[in-house]
Protein backbone atom coordinates (compact mmCIF):
# COMPACT_ATOMS: atom_id res chain seq x y z
CA UNK A 1 0.00 0.00 0.00
CA UNK A 2 3.14 2.39 0.76
CA UNK A 3 4.49 1.94 -2.18
CA UNK A 4 1.64 2.62 -4.24
CA UNK A 5 0.82 5.66 -2.39
CA UNK A 6 3.95 6.61 -3.00
CA UNK A 7 4.24 6.40 -6.21
CA UNK A 8 1.32 7.73 -6.91
CA UNK A 9 2.39 10.73 -5.32
CA UNK A 10 5.61 10.78 -7.30
CA UNK A 11 3.46 10.43 -10.60
CA UNK A 12 1.62 13.01 -9.77
CA UNK A 13 4.94 14.98 -8.98
CA UNK A 14 6.15 14.58 -12.68
CA UNK A 15 2.93 15.28 -14.42
CA UNK A 16 2.42 18.32 -12.57
CA UNK A 17 5.88 19.12 -14.25
CA UNK A 18 4.44 18.50 -17.70
CA UNK A 19 1.32 19.86 -17.32
CA UNK A 20 3.22 23.44 -16.74
CA UNK A 21 5.42 22.61 -19.99
CA UNK A 22 2.61 21.16 -22.14
CA UNK A 23 4.42 22.63 -25.49
CA UNK A 24 7.07 20.06 -24.20
CA UNK A 25 4.83 17.09 -25.38
CA UNK A 26 4.33 19.47 -28.80
CA UNK A 27 8.06 19.69 -29.07
CA UNK A 28 8.94 15.83 -28.94
CA UNK A 29 6.41 15.36 -31.76
CA UNK A 30 8.62 17.02 -34.43
CA UNK A 31 10.66 14.32 -35.01
CA UNK A 32 8.05 11.38 -35.28
CA UNK A 33 6.06 13.87 -38.03
CA UNK A 34 8.81 13.90 -39.82
CA UNK A 35 9.10 10.19 -39.90
CA UNK A 36 5.78 9.83 -40.44
CA UNK A 37 5.29 12.45 -43.51
CA UNK A 38 8.57 13.46 -44.94
CA UNK A 39 10.06 9.62 -44.99
CA UNK A 40 6.43 8.28 -45.58
CA UNK A 41 6.16 10.15 -48.60
CA UNK A 42 9.81 9.83 -49.77
CA UNK A 43 9.87 6.11 -49.78
CA UNK A 44 6.08 5.50 -50.78
CA UNK A 45 6.81 3.38 -53.72
CA UNK A 46 9.09 1.06 -51.32
CA UNK A 47 6.16 -1.39 -51.26
CA UNK A 48 5.88 -1.87 -54.56
CA UNK A 49 9.11 -4.08 -53.83
CA UNK A 50 8.31 -7.96 -54.56
CA UNK A 51 8.10 -9.28 -50.96
CA UNK A 52 6.52 -5.96 -49.43
CA UNK A 53 2.98 -7.25 -48.45
CA UNK A 54 1.60 -3.61 -47.66
CA UNK A 55 -1.17 -1.59 -49.04
CA UNK A 56 0.48 1.60 -48.24
CA UNK A 57 3.33 2.60 -46.96
CA UNK A 58 1.89 5.32 -43.94
CA UNK A 59 -0.10 2.11 -42.62
CA UNK A 60 3.39 0.49 -42.78
CA UNK A 61 5.23 2.79 -41.12
CA UNK A 62 2.74 4.17 -38.69
CA UNK A 63 3.35 1.69 -36.04
CA UNK A 64 6.63 1.70 -36.33
CA UNK A 65 7.18 5.61 -35.79
CA UNK A 66 4.65 4.94 -32.67
CA UNK A 67 7.05 2.55 -31.23
CA UNK A 68 10.15 4.65 -31.91
CA UNK A 69 8.41 7.86 -30.58
CA UNK A 70 8.06 5.99 -27.51
CA UNK A 71 11.18 4.67 -27.11
CA UNK A 72 13.04 8.09 -28.29
CA UNK A 73 11.29 10.28 -25.72
CA UNK A 74 11.36 7.93 -22.37
CA UNK A 75 15.22 7.06 -23.46
CA UNK A 76 16.00 10.57 -22.32
CA UNK A 77 13.85 10.05 -19.04
CA UNK A 78 16.88 10.00 -17.07
CA UNK A 79 18.04 13.57 -17.49
CA UNK A 80 15.48 15.06 -15.67
CA UNK A 81 16.84 12.34 -12.41
CA UNK A 82 20.15 13.39 -13.27
CA UNK A 83 18.60 17.42 -12.53
CA UNK A 84 17.27 16.09 -9.67
CA UNK A 85 20.35 14.89 -8.48
CA UNK A 86 22.49 17.80 -9.14
CA UNK A 87 19.72 19.56 -7.53
CA UNK A 88 20.05 17.45 -3.88
CA UNK A 89 15.97 16.85 -4.71
CA UNK A 90 16.94 12.72 -5.30
CA UNK A 91 19.34 12.70 -1.93
CA UNK A 92 16.28 14.62 0.30
CA UNK A 93 14.16 11.53 -0.98
CA UNK A 94 16.86 9.15 -0.15
CA UNK A 95 17.10 10.28 3.70
CA UNK A 96 12.92 10.48 3.96
CA UNK A 97 11.23 6.65 4.26
CA UNK A 98 10.07 6.80 0.57
CA UNK A 99 10.48 3.56 -1.46
CA UNK A 100 13.37 3.58 -4.52
CA UNK A 101 11.09 1.13 -6.35
CA UNK A 102 8.43 4.43 -5.49
CA UNK A 103 10.89 7.00 -7.13
CA UNK A 104 11.80 5.30 -10.14
CA UNK A 105 8.19 4.07 -11.13
CA UNK A 106 6.69 7.39 -10.31
CA UNK A 107 9.27 8.66 -13.48
CA UNK A 108 7.85 5.78 -15.56
CA UNK A 109 4.77 6.02 -15.55
CA UNK A 110 4.56 9.50 -16.38
CA UNK A 111 6.40 8.20 -19.38
CA UNK A 112 3.89 6.03 -20.22
CA UNK A 113 1.21 8.81 -19.82
CA UNK A 114 3.40 10.63 -22.37
CA UNK A 115 3.47 7.93 -24.74
CA UNK A 116 -0.34 7.06 -24.78
CA UNK A 117 -0.85 10.86 -25.64
CA UNK A 118 2.16 11.02 -28.34
CA UNK A 119 0.81 7.35 -29.79
CA UNK A 120 -2.60 9.33 -30.18
CA UNK A 121 -1.59 11.73 -31.73
CA UNK A 122 0.38 9.88 -34.32
CA UNK A 123 -2.18 7.43 -34.93
CA UNK A 124 -4.41 9.90 -35.73
CA UNK A 125 -2.01 11.94 -37.82
CA UNK A 126 -1.66 8.82 -40.03
CA UNK A 127 -5.44 8.05 -40.48
CA UNK A 128 -5.46 11.93 -41.80
CA UNK A 129 -3.12 11.11 -44.62
CA UNK A 130 -5.30 8.14 -45.40
CA UNK A 131 -3.63 5.08 -43.50
CA UNK A 132 -5.89 2.66 -42.04
CA UNK A 133 -5.65 0.32 -39.28
CA UNK A 134 -7.79 -2.77 -39.87
CA UNK A 135 -7.05 -4.58 -36.97
CA UNK A 136 -9.53 -1.60 -35.24
CA UNK A 137 -9.26 -0.02 -31.51
CA UNK A 138 -8.32 -3.42 -30.28
CA UNK A 139 -5.42 -3.62 -32.32
CA UNK A 140 -4.30 0.26 -31.58
CA UNK A 141 -4.77 -0.71 -28.15
CA UNK A 142 -2.20 -3.27 -28.18
CA UNK A 143 -0.20 -0.75 -30.11
CA UNK A 144 -0.68 1.75 -27.46
CA UNK A 145 0.41 -1.62 -24.94
CA UNK A 146 3.44 -2.42 -26.34
CA UNK A 147 4.81 0.66 -26.86
CA UNK A 148 4.17 1.76 -23.30
CA UNK A 149 6.00 -1.13 -22.55
CA UNK A 150 8.85 -0.50 -24.59
CA UNK A 151 8.80 3.22 -22.75
CA UNK A 152 9.02 1.95 -19.33
CA UNK A 153 11.69 -0.36 -20.37
CA UNK A 154 13.77 1.99 -21.72
CA UNK A 155 12.79 4.79 -19.23
CA UNK A 156 13.83 2.84 -16.41
CA UNK A 157 17.58 1.75 -18.44
CA UNK A 158 17.67 5.90 -18.73
CA UNK A 159 17.00 6.59 -14.93
CA UNK A 160 19.74 3.43 -14.32
CA UNK A 161 22.27 4.56 -16.06
CA UNK A 162 21.52 8.12 -14.72
CA UNK A 163 21.87 7.12 -11.89
CA UNK A 164 25.52 5.37 -12.23
CA UNK A 165 26.51 7.98 -15.23
CA UNK A 166 25.55 11.26 -12.75
CA UNK A 167 26.97 13.59 -15.84
CA UNK A 168 24.21 14.74 -18.54
CA UNK A 169 26.77 14.70 -21.40
CA UNK A 170 27.99 11.29 -20.30
CA UNK A 171 24.07 10.00 -20.56
CA UNK A 172 23.46 12.33 -23.65
CA UNK A 173 26.19 10.28 -25.28
CA UNK A 174 25.03 6.85 -24.20
CA UNK A 175 21.83 7.35 -25.53
CA UNK A 176 22.29 8.96 -28.76
CA UNK A 177 24.79 5.80 -29.14
CA UNK A 178 22.03 2.88 -28.40
CA UNK A 179 18.65 4.73 -30.23
CA UNK A 180 19.54 4.87 -34.01
CA UNK A 181 21.17 1.83 -33.95
CA UNK A 182 18.16 -0.17 -32.31
CA UNK A 183 16.01 1.49 -34.50
CA UNK A 184 17.32 0.47 -37.95
CA UNK A 185 18.40 -2.56 -36.67
CA UNK A 186 14.75 -3.81 -36.84
CA UNK A 187 11.88 -3.58 -39.26
CA UNK A 188 10.67 0.03 -38.23
CA UNK A 189 11.17 0.43 -42.28
CA UNK A 190 11.27 -2.51 -43.98
CA UNK A 191 9.47 -5.63 -43.88
CA UNK A 192 11.29 -8.54 -42.14
CA UNK A 193 11.76 -10.17 -45.11
CA UNK A 194 13.41 -7.51 -47.07
CA UNK A 195 16.18 -6.85 -44.81
CA UNK A 196 19.79 -8.53 -44.84
CA UNK A 197 19.83 -12.05 -42.87
CA UNK A 198 22.26 -11.11 -40.36
CA UNK A 199 19.97 -8.04 -39.40
CA UNK A 200 16.97 -10.54 -38.97
CA UNK A 201 18.79 -12.12 -36.79
CA UNK A 202 19.95 -9.24 -34.49
CA UNK A 203 16.27 -7.98 -34.89
CA UNK A 204 15.17 -10.72 -33.32
CA UNK A 205 16.80 -9.90 -29.78
CA UNK A 206 15.88 -6.67 -30.71
CA UNK A 207 13.00 -4.98 -28.14
CA UNK A 208 12.16 -2.50 -30.54
CA UNK A 209 11.61 -4.82 -33.07
CA UNK A 210 9.42 -7.16 -30.71
CA UNK A 211 7.52 -3.77 -30.19
CA UNK A 212 7.01 -3.53 -33.69
CA UNK A 213 6.05 -6.57 -35.08
CA UNK A 214 3.42 -6.95 -32.31
CA UNK A 215 2.04 -3.49 -32.83
CA UNK A 216 1.84 -4.21 -36.39
CA UNK A 217 0.63 -7.26 -36.05
CA UNK A 218 -2.37 -6.46 -34.18
CA UNK A 219 -3.20 -3.30 -36.17
CA UNK A 220 -3.32 -5.34 -39.02
CA UNK A 221 -6.14 -7.34 -41.16
CA UNK A 222 -5.03 -10.80 -39.53
CA UNK A 223 -3.63 -10.32 -36.20
CA UNK A 224 -0.76 -13.03 -35.24
CA UNK A 225 -2.04 -13.07 -31.56
CA UNK A 226 0.03 -15.68 -30.82
CA UNK A 227 3.16 -13.67 -31.93
CA UNK A 228 1.77 -10.42 -30.45
CA UNK A 229 1.62 -12.12 -27.07
CA UNK A 230 5.18 -13.55 -27.26
CA UNK A 231 6.65 -9.89 -27.62
CA UNK A 232 4.68 -8.50 -25.58
CA UNK A 233 6.07 -11.12 -22.66
CA UNK A 234 9.21 -10.64 -23.83
CA UNK A 235 9.01 -6.83 -23.49
CA UNK A 236 7.03 -7.24 -19.64
CA UNK A 237 10.35 -9.04 -18.79
CA UNK A 238 12.84 -7.27 -20.12
CA UNK A 239 10.77 -4.20 -18.41
CA UNK A 240 11.02 -6.39 -14.48
CA UNK A 241 14.72 -6.56 -15.40
CA UNK A 242 15.43 -3.03 -16.29
CA UNK A 243 13.36 -1.88 -13.19
CA UNK A 244 15.33 -4.17 -10.63
CA UNK A 245 18.68 -2.67 -12.30
CA UNK A 246 17.18 0.78 -12.06
CA UNK A 247 15.97 0.19 -8.65
CA UNK A 248 19.48 -0.80 -7.35
CA UNK A 249 21.27 1.37 -9.18
CA UNK A 250 20.53 4.11 -6.36
CA UNK A 251 23.28 2.58 -4.44
CA UNK A 252 25.95 3.23 -6.92
CA UNK A 253 24.87 7.39 -6.32
CA UNK A 254 24.87 6.62 -2.51
CA UNK A 255 28.51 5.07 -2.55
CA UNK A 256 29.37 8.70 -4.95
CA UNK A 257 28.09 11.02 -2.06
CA UNK B 1 22.83 8.80 29.33
CA UNK B 2 21.63 7.80 26.13
CA UNK B 3 22.93 9.94 23.49
CA UNK B 4 20.36 10.76 20.58
CA UNK B 5 23.14 10.89 18.30
CA UNK B 6 26.38 9.04 18.43
CA UNK B 7 28.84 8.58 16.33
CA UNK B 8 31.81 5.72 16.78
CA UNK B 9 35.16 5.78 15.13
CA UNK B 10 33.45 6.51 11.73
CA UNK B 11 35.63 6.11 8.72
CA UNK B 12 35.38 6.97 5.16
CA UNK B 13 37.56 7.87 2.41
CA UNK B 14 36.58 8.55 -1.40
CA UNK B 15 37.79 7.32 -4.36
CA UNK B 16 41.53 8.77 -5.67
CA UNK B 17 42.09 8.42 -1.62
CA UNK B 18 40.89 11.14 -0.16
CA UNK B 19 40.07 10.31 3.22
CA UNK B 20 36.94 12.08 4.85
CA UNK B 21 36.63 10.95 8.03
CA UNK B 22 39.44 9.32 10.49
CA UNK B 23 37.80 8.04 13.30
CA UNK B 24 35.38 10.68 14.15
CA UNK B 25 33.40 9.90 17.33
CA UNK B 26 31.48 11.61 19.41
CA UNK B 27 27.76 11.91 21.36
CA UNK B 28 24.77 14.49 21.32
CA UNK B 29 22.61 14.38 24.83
CA UNK B 30 19.01 14.72 23.29
CA UNK B 31 17.21 18.05 23.61
CA UNK B 32 20.28 19.87 22.99
CA UNK B 33 22.13 21.77 20.03
CA UNK B 34 25.59 20.31 18.75
CA UNK B 35 27.42 21.82 16.38
CA UNK B 36 30.25 20.16 14.25
CA UNK B 37 32.34 22.78 13.82
CA UNK B 38 35.64 22.73 11.32
CA UNK B 39 36.91 24.39 8.30
CA UNK B 40 35.03 23.62 4.51
CA UNK B 41 36.54 19.60 3.89
CA UNK B 42 36.88 18.71 7.25
CA UNK B 43 34.40 15.84 7.05
CA UNK B 44 31.30 17.04 8.50
CA UNK B 45 29.37 17.11 5.78
CA UNK B 46 30.55 13.58 5.01
CA UNK B 47 29.29 12.35 9.29
CA UNK B 48 25.99 14.15 8.40
CA UNK B 49 25.50 11.86 5.59
CA UNK B 50 26.27 8.31 7.58
CA UNK B 51 24.06 9.99 10.53
CA UNK B 52 20.94 10.56 8.20
CA UNK B 53 21.28 7.15 5.87
CA UNK B 54 22.48 8.50 2.76
CA UNK B 55 26.06 7.42 2.55
CA UNK B 56 27.55 3.91 4.50
CA UNK B 57 30.76 4.31 6.80
CA UNK B 58 33.62 2.31 6.27
CA UNK B 59 34.18 1.14 9.78
CA UNK B 60 32.57 2.49 12.69
CA UNK B 61 28.97 3.09 14.20
CA UNK B 62 26.58 5.53 14.37
CA UNK B 63 23.20 5.79 15.96
CA UNK B 64 20.25 8.07 15.55
CA UNK B 65 17.54 8.26 18.49
CA UNK B 66 19.03 4.75 19.81
CA UNK B 67 18.74 2.98 16.56
CA UNK B 68 21.82 1.90 14.14
CA UNK B 69 21.50 4.07 10.89
CA UNK B 70 23.14 0.49 8.73
CA UNK B 71 20.54 -1.59 10.21
CA UNK B 72 17.70 0.22 11.19
CA UNK B 73 17.98 2.83 8.25
CA UNK B 74 14.27 2.39 7.77
CA UNK B 75 13.21 3.63 10.90
CA UNK B 76 16.00 5.98 11.13
CA UNK B 77 14.28 7.94 8.49
CA UNK B 78 10.90 8.04 9.80
CA UNK B 79 12.59 9.91 12.70
CA UNK B 80 14.66 12.68 11.83
CA UNK B 81 14.64 15.54 9.46
CA UNK B 82 17.46 16.68 7.13
CA UNK B 83 18.31 19.74 5.91
CA UNK B 84 21.01 19.69 3.70
CA UNK B 85 24.35 21.51 2.47
CA UNK B 86 22.97 23.41 -0.39
CA UNK B 87 18.99 23.94 -1.00
CA UNK B 88 17.07 20.77 -1.83
CA UNK B 89 13.76 22.42 -3.11
CA UNK B 90 11.80 21.25 -6.21
CA UNK B 91 12.02 24.47 -8.30
CA UNK B 92 9.29 23.21 -10.51
CA UNK B 93 7.22 23.25 -7.90
CA UNK B 94 5.36 25.69 -5.81
CA UNK B 95 6.20 25.86 -2.00
CA UNK B 96 2.81 24.54 -0.86
CA UNK B 97 3.66 21.51 -3.00
CA UNK B 98 7.28 20.58 -2.00
CA UNK B 99 5.78 20.42 1.38
CA UNK B 100 3.01 18.68 0.65
CA UNK B 101 4.88 16.02 -0.80
CA UNK B 102 7.77 16.01 1.73
CA UNK B 103 5.08 15.36 4.45
CA UNK B 104 3.20 12.31 2.30
CA UNK B 105 6.28 10.51 2.50
CA UNK B 106 5.81 10.80 5.85
CA UNK B 107 2.83 8.26 7.54
CA UNK B 108 2.52 10.68 10.61
CA UNK B 109 2.38 14.22 11.40
CA UNK B 110 0.24 16.27 13.10
CA UNK B 111 -2.55 14.32 15.50
CA UNK B 112 -3.71 10.89 14.29
CA UNK B 113 -7.59 11.56 14.54
CA UNK B 114 -7.61 14.23 11.72
CA UNK B 115 -8.21 13.06 8.22
CA UNK B 116 -4.30 12.77 6.67
CA UNK B 117 -5.33 15.25 3.84
CA UNK B 118 -6.48 17.62 6.26
CA UNK B 119 -4.00 17.35 8.90
CA UNK B 120 -1.24 17.66 6.23
CA UNK B 121 -2.74 20.72 4.49
CA UNK B 122 -3.11 22.07 7.99
CA UNK B 123 0.53 21.22 9.07
CA UNK B 124 1.82 22.92 5.97
CA UNK B 125 0.02 26.33 5.93
CA UNK B 126 1.26 26.44 9.37
CA UNK B 127 4.68 25.64 8.18
CA UNK B 128 4.32 28.22 5.46
CA UNK B 129 3.12 30.78 8.07
CA UNK B 130 5.98 30.42 10.41
CA UNK B 131 9.00 30.65 7.90
CA UNK B 132 7.58 34.00 6.21
CA UNK B 133 6.54 32.00 2.85
CA UNK B 134 2.59 32.19 3.25
CA UNK B 135 2.66 35.29 0.63
CA UNK B 136 4.55 33.13 -1.41
CA UNK B 137 3.09 29.63 -0.75
CA UNK B 138 1.79 29.10 -4.07
CA UNK B 139 4.18 30.45 -6.43
CA UNK B 140 6.65 28.27 -8.61
CA UNK B 141 9.92 28.61 -5.77
CA UNK B 142 12.26 28.76 -8.88
CA UNK B 143 11.67 32.78 -8.30
CA UNK B 144 12.53 32.57 -4.77
CA UNK B 145 15.37 33.89 -2.86
CA UNK B 146 18.29 32.13 -1.82
CA UNK B 147 17.13 32.77 2.17
CA UNK B 148 13.34 31.73 0.89
CA UNK B 149 14.70 28.61 -0.44
CA UNK B 150 16.08 27.57 2.80
CA UNK B 151 13.69 28.94 4.98
CA UNK B 152 11.74 26.06 2.69
CA UNK B 153 14.18 23.64 3.38
CA UNK B 154 14.09 24.02 7.20
CA UNK B 155 10.49 23.51 6.90
CA UNK B 156 9.98 20.53 4.76
CA UNK B 157 12.43 18.88 7.32
CA UNK B 158 10.13 19.61 9.96
CA UNK B 159 6.64 18.83 8.12
CA UNK B 160 6.83 15.48 10.20
CA UNK B 161 7.86 16.94 13.39
CA UNK B 162 10.84 14.83 13.80
CA UNK B 163 12.84 13.72 16.99
CA UNK B 164 16.38 14.98 15.95
CA UNK B 165 16.93 17.48 13.01
CA UNK B 166 20.52 17.63 11.18
CA UNK B 167 21.37 21.21 9.76
CA UNK B 168 24.66 20.64 7.24
CA UNK B 169 25.44 24.52 6.41
CA UNK B 170 22.18 25.81 7.42
CA UNK B 171 23.46 29.68 6.46
CA UNK B 172 26.48 29.06 4.43
CA UNK B 173 26.05 31.43 1.10
CA UNK B 174 23.08 33.63 3.01
CA UNK B 175 23.56 37.06 3.55
CA UNK B 176 24.37 38.24 7.09
CA UNK B 177 21.07 39.66 7.92
CA UNK B 178 19.10 36.80 6.23
CA UNK B 179 22.02 34.69 8.44
CA UNK B 180 20.82 36.64 11.39
CA UNK B 181 17.45 35.96 10.81
CA UNK B 182 18.22 31.92 10.37
CA UNK B 183 19.77 31.65 13.39
CA UNK B 184 16.85 33.45 15.64
CA UNK B 185 14.85 30.64 13.84
CA UNK B 186 17.71 27.64 14.87
CA UNK B 187 17.67 28.75 18.23
CA UNK B 188 13.71 28.78 18.33
CA UNK B 189 13.66 25.19 17.24
CA UNK B 190 15.76 24.07 19.77
CA UNK B 191 13.94 25.65 22.50
CA UNK B 192 10.66 23.55 20.90
CA UNK B 193 9.49 20.03 22.21
CA UNK B 194 12.88 18.02 23.31
CA UNK B 195 14.24 18.30 19.74
CA UNK B 196 17.73 17.20 19.50
CA UNK B 197 19.63 19.20 16.96
CA UNK B 198 23.26 18.47 15.20
CA UNK B 199 24.15 21.74 12.95
CA UNK B 200 27.44 21.84 11.12
CA UNK B 201 29.01 24.74 10.66
CA UNK B 202 32.27 26.44 9.64
CA UNK B 203 31.30 29.99 11.48
CA UNK B 204 32.77 29.70 14.68
CA UNK B 205 30.27 32.62 15.76
CA UNK B 206 27.52 30.15 14.60
CA UNK B 207 28.08 27.40 16.42
CA UNK B 208 29.48 30.05 19.92
CA UNK B 209 25.92 31.41 19.51
CA UNK B 210 23.45 28.78 18.90
CA UNK B 211 25.14 25.09 19.80
CA UNK B 212 25.30 23.89 23.88
CA UNK B 213 28.00 22.01 22.90
CA UNK B 214 30.76 21.97 20.10
CA UNK B 215 33.08 19.52 18.55
CA UNK B 216 35.95 20.93 16.71
CA UNK B 217 36.67 18.58 13.74
CA UNK B 218 39.58 18.39 12.12
CA UNK B 219 40.84 16.15 9.17
CA UNK B 220 37.78 13.27 9.62
CA UNK B 221 38.48 13.45 13.35
CA UNK B 222 37.24 15.18 16.75
CA UNK B 223 39.65 17.53 18.23
CA UNK B 224 37.80 18.88 21.38
CA UNK B 225 34.26 18.52 22.54
CA UNK B 226 32.80 20.68 25.29
CA UNK B 227 30.54 23.23 25.71
CA UNK B 228 31.70 26.66 23.90
CA UNK B 229 32.39 27.90 27.66
CA UNK B 230 34.56 25.03 28.92
CA UNK B 231 36.52 24.88 25.17
CA UNK B 232 37.34 28.37 25.85
CA UNK B 233 38.16 28.75 29.60
CA UNK B 234 40.48 25.22 28.84
CA UNK B 235 42.81 28.06 27.10
CA UNK B 236 43.21 30.25 30.70
CA UNK B 237 43.49 33.34 29.73
CA UNK B 238 43.67 36.34 27.56
CA UNK B 239 44.41 35.92 23.52
CA UNK B 240 47.00 38.59 22.84
CA UNK B 241 47.66 39.54 19.18
CA UNK B 242 50.27 41.28 17.84
CA UNK B 243 50.67 42.57 14.24
CA UNK B 244 54.39 42.90 13.16
CA UNK B 245 55.31 45.45 10.61
CA UNK B 246 56.42 43.04 8.69
CA UNK B 247 58.01 39.60 8.64
CA UNK B 248 60.72 38.43 11.12
CA UNK B 249 60.83 34.62 11.11
CA UNK B 250 62.31 33.17 14.18
CA UNK B 251 63.43 36.07 15.96
CA UNK B 252 59.85 37.08 17.20
CA UNK B 253 59.77 33.97 19.03
CA UNK B 254 63.42 34.00 20.28
CA UNK B 255 62.52 37.38 21.87
CA UNK B 256 59.43 36.15 24.08
CA UNK B 257 60.61 32.49 25.00
CA UNK B 258 62.46 33.83 28.04
CA UNK B 259 59.21 35.93 29.17
CA UNK B 260 57.16 34.09 31.70
CA UNK B 261 54.12 35.80 31.40
CA UNK B 262 53.15 34.70 27.77
CA UNK B 263 52.91 31.04 26.44
CA UNK B 264 51.80 29.29 23.81
CA UNK B 265 53.66 31.79 20.95
CA UNK B 266 52.54 30.92 17.37
CA UNK B 267 53.98 33.49 14.53
CA UNK B 268 52.47 33.25 11.27
CA UNK B 269 53.83 35.66 8.85
CA UNK B 270 53.39 39.12 10.44
CA UNK B 271 51.00 37.86 13.35
CA UNK B 272 52.12 36.86 16.58
CA UNK B 273 49.18 35.22 18.87
CA UNK B 274 49.94 34.58 22.39
CA UNK B 275 48.38 33.61 25.39
CA UNK B 276 48.36 35.32 28.31
CA UNK B 277 46.46 35.06 31.97
CA UNK B 278 46.77 38.49 32.31
CA UNK B 279 46.45 40.11 29.29
CA UNK B 280 47.02 43.63 30.45
CA UNK B 281 49.97 42.64 32.57
CA UNK B 282 51.84 40.88 29.28
CA UNK B 283 51.28 43.18 26.77
CA UNK B 284 54.03 46.07 27.88
CA UNK B 285 56.59 42.58 28.39
CA UNK B 286 55.50 41.86 24.95
CA UNK B 287 56.37 45.38 23.64
CA UNK B 288 59.57 45.79 25.58
CA UNK B 289 60.96 42.40 24.38
CA UNK B 290 60.26 42.86 20.84
CA UNK B 291 61.48 46.22 20.91
CA UNK B 292 64.72 45.51 22.51
CA UNK B 293 65.04 42.49 19.52
CA UNK B 294 64.42 44.71 16.63
CA UNK B 295 60.87 44.01 15.98
CA UNK B 296 58.55 46.86 15.06
CA UNK B 297 55.02 46.24 15.94
CA UNK B 298 51.83 47.78 13.98
CA UNK B 299 49.35 47.36 16.39
CA UNK B 300 48.11 44.94 19.54
CA UNK B 301 45.18 43.30 20.53
CA UNK B 302 44.02 41.79 23.88
CA UNK B 303 41.10 39.73 23.66
CA UNK B 304 39.00 37.49 25.31
CA UNK B 305 39.77 33.84 23.88
CA UNK B 306 37.31 33.11 21.11
CA UNK B 307 36.62 29.50 19.53
CA UNK B 308 39.21 30.06 16.88
CA UNK B 309 41.36 30.40 19.60
CA UNK B 310 40.41 27.35 20.54
CA UNK B 311 41.05 25.78 17.36
CA UNK B 312 44.45 26.90 16.68
CA UNK B 313 45.03 25.47 20.06
CA UNK B 314 43.67 22.15 18.94
CA UNK B 315 44.73 21.95 15.68
CA UNK B 316 47.99 24.22 15.34
CA UNK B 317 46.35 25.79 12.41
CA UNK B 318 44.08 29.25 12.38
CA UNK B 319 40.61 28.74 10.93
CA UNK B 320 41.34 31.12 8.01
CA UNK B 321 44.55 29.14 7.37
CA UNK B 322 42.56 25.65 7.32
CA UNK B 323 39.93 26.98 5.10
CA UNK B 324 42.62 28.07 2.60
CA UNK B 325 44.19 24.98 2.80
CA UNK B 326 41.12 23.65 1.98
CA UNK B 327 40.64 25.71 -1.31
CA UNK B 328 44.11 25.46 -2.12
CA UNK B 329 43.57 21.34 -1.95
CA UNK B 330 40.44 21.38 -4.18
CA UNK B 331 42.04 23.25 -6.81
Amino acid sequence: MTLIRQTLYMTLRHLRELWRQPWFVAVTLVQPVIWLLLFGALFKKVIEIPGFHAHSYIAFLAPGVVVMTAMFNAAWSGMSLIDDLNRGVTARFLVSPVRREALIAGRILKETVVVVIQSLIIVALALIVGASFPGGVGGVAVLFAVSALLGATFGALSNGFGLIMRQEEALIGATQFILLPLTFLSSTFLATNLIPRWMQHVADFNPVNWAVQAGRSATSAHPDWGLAASRAAFLAGLLVLCLAFATNAFRSYQRSV
Amino acid sequence: MEHAIEAEGLRKSYPKGVTALDGLSFGVPPGSVFALLGPNGAGKSTAVKILTTLAKPDAGTARVAGLDVIEDADRVRRTIGVVAQGSAVDVQATGRENLRLQGQLYEKWGPAHRPRRAALEERAQELLERFGLADAADRITRGYSGGMQRRLDIAMALVHDPAVLFLDEPTTGLDPEVRADMWAEIAQLAGERQKTVLLTTHYLEEADQLAERVAIVDRGKVVAQGTPEELKRELRGDAIHVDLDREYNGRVTSALTPLDAVRDVTVDGRVLRARADDGGRAVPLVLQALESHGVGVASVRVARPSLDDVYLKYTGRTFDAAEAEQAEAKR
